[in-house]
């Protein structure tokens, strides 16, 4: 009974848990990667008590890898010998964190996976319950299995209609980070449904709890349905039967009704995710790198979108056009069926997996005065490198046809 | 007592520390860097026994536990915010960075006022102006933790379920 993250809730404290309680859970995974980890494994040193339960423990080395710096080599080297001396069985280097979670079949409907990662909530496109904490407290719950949530209140975004070609996923969550502003949903579980969440498919799914990180949310949910399932099935190692399940008689604190019917492109302007024009009050605006990647769109239909607008084309000379696939399995798919092969005809550079240039560690850095469209969910200052460069966020198609022209570009004119 | 260092509203964990000086874990180097694009005198003045005083959802942004620890090794006695991003708000309270929720306070102190914070009673003394304001309680397990001096020293003495005993509403 009741909201999402009440049944998500109820169903592991094993009786019925409302909005205000505190409680004391099980997790299910525990996901941390090279940027965190070291300071896990601190807190865990500190404790002083042993490992629970290795096989709920899962690493990645992913924010600075292949290392680009001494510093990062030493932390990719603390984690290795830490692997190994607690022999740990899941340890991952081949791609975004939450890309190879839900690829590996870690994310299961109903489970609770905590991250030391903000974009943790992505899980909760699965049904899911994923929220992010700090190293600390994975350290903590390499120890007990355990964490401490307080229920949240929930918003329910309520979505209907069908987007106009050349309009996706990014582009109206984009819209609700406009409208909700960067602390809108602090604390609260934002529950995304409504006709249009239902006619999508996985990987535009996934766009909403990811981003739901940046107006402060708790958890970003979407109901375990026959998508969720299909998707299990066909795409992770996963093992079921999965469970379907969503919100009953629930309780909101707030519900908002967006029709996407009529919702143009839409761009994240410099400096505040929540700084959001359509598409066209930006357009013509000169950009110096194009960057597609990260875990809020770099899987491969993205990578599709991106190749089959810039199929035979060449992209801007003087625009840097970056594209870092999200997981080594996205990159191999990418290649087997051409893609690869097209983007770089077309003038992109193809990176290596992971994070890449999104935490402005390696990978596209950007200089003071220069300004960059990218696929990312987040657009802080200084976040891709200096301070004084400008970042706007937009879909993959939009980054596309700005590659194109080396100026911020409607989609709609360019798709293939 | 100390000088109040003011913030503005959303300030994010980039603001606080730059990913790109989260190569470290070391309190002290961290604190170098601590809002160094935003207010590069702080690192430099800072003295033990300040206080930060920032807008509504301070510390918006990444997971990263460098953004409390930085701040933590700047010396600075607490923060005074209306409001909290929420991993920010967890990871101080894990690490033993005291955080006070005081809307009051925050309206009322200017950059350079010397304040005392009495923790344990939430009270807040603005001395150059002679105002007091009252900081909202903080629950009863996140208490726990922070009197504790943080979560990894409340669980070398007890074990988790502890915290959770009494704390239930």
């Amino acid at each position: 009974m009741g909201t999402l993250i009440e049944e998500i809730f109820s169903r592991k404290a094993g009786r019925s848990v409302r909005a205000g309680e505190i409680l004391l859970l099980d997790v299910d995974y525990i996901m941390s990667h090279d940027n965190t980890t070291p300071l896990a494994i601190k807190a865990f040193r500190e404790i002083g008590k042993p490992i629970l339960d290795k096989n709920r423990i899962v690493l990645h080395l992913d924010h600075a890898y292949p290392a680009p710096n001494v510093l990062a080599a030493e932390n990719h080297k603390k984690i290795i010998e830490f692997v190994k001396e607690q022999e740990l069985p899941h340890f991952y280097k081949q791609g975004v964190c939450h890309q190879v979670m839900i690829e590996e079949g870690y994310i299961m409907p109903g489970a609770i996976v905590i991250g030391a990662d903000s974009h943790s909530n992505t899980y909760g496109a699965l049904g899911a319950f994923g929220a992010g904490l700090g190293s600390t407290e994975i350290g903590v719950a390499w120890v007990t299995g355990k964490c401490w949530f307080k229920v949240p209140e929930t918003i329910r975004i309520e979505l209907t209609g069908k987007s106009q070609p050349g309009v996706y996923a990014k582009d109206v969550m984009i819209y609700i980070a406009g409208l909700l502003g960067m602390d809108g949903a602090t604390y609260r579980s934002v529950e995304f449904g409504g006709e249009y969440i239902e006619n999508l498919p996985m990987n535009e799914r996934i766009v909403f709890p990811n981003m739901s990180t940046e107006i402060g949310a708790k958890c970003g949910l979407i109901e375990a349905d026959s998508v969720t399932t299909r998707f299990l099935e066909s795409d992770t190692p996963a093992q079921g039967p999965f469970e379907t399940f969503g919100p009953v008689n629930p309780r909101y604190e707030r519900v908002v009704e967006i029709d996407v019917s009529e919702l143009p492109p839409q761009v994240a302007c410099h400096p505040d995710v929540d700084h959001v024009k359509p598409l066209e009050e930006v357009a013509g605006l000169e950009v110096n790198e194009v960057y597609i990647g990260t875990c809020t769109n770099a899987r491969y239909e993205d990578i599709e979108i991106v190749a089959r607008m810039l199929k035979g084309k060449k992209v801007n000379p003087l625009t840097r056009v970056i594209v870092t696939p999200a997981s080594e399995r996205i990159y191999k798919k990418a290649m087997k069926n051409g893609l690869i092969e097209i983007l770089m005809e077309a003038g992109c550079t193809v990176t290596g997996t992971g994070c890449g240039a999104c935490i402005g560690r390696h990978g596209g850095i950007l200089a003071a005065g220069e300004r960059a469209l990218t696929t990312m969910n987040r657009n802080f200052i200084g976040r891709m490198g200096s301070p004084q460069a400008e970042i706007y966020l937009a879909s993959p198609a939009t980054a596309a046809a700005t590659a194109l022209t080396g100026r911020i570009t409607d989609p709609r004119g360019y798709l293939a | 007592m100390g000088k109040a260092w003011t913030f503005g509203e959303n300030l994010n964990t980039d603001e606080i520390i730059p990913g790109r000086f989260n190569i470290t874990i070391d309190p002290l180097e961290l604190a170098k860097h601590v809002f160094c694009e935003i207010k590069p005198e702080y690192a430099k003045n800072v003295k033990s026994g300040d206080v930060i005083v920032g807008g509504q959802n301070f510390g918006c942004g990444s997971s990263r536990e460098h953004a409390p620890i930085a701040i933590k090794g700047s010396q600075a006695r607490c923060v005074i915010a209306p409001s909290y991003a929420r991993i920010f708000f967890r990871n101080a309270i894990n690490i033993g960075l005291p955080i006070l929720e005081c809307p009051e306070a925050v309206a009322d102190i200017d950059e350079g006022n010397e304040v005392n914070v009495d923790l344990a009673s939430g009270q807040i003394t603005n001395i150059t102006k002679g105002h007091t304001y009252k900081a909202r309680a903080l629950p009863d397990f996140v208490l726990k933790i922070a009197e504790a001096g943080g979560i990894v020293n409340f669980l070398k003495e007890h074990d988790i379920e502890e915290l959770m005993m009494n704390a239930e509403g």
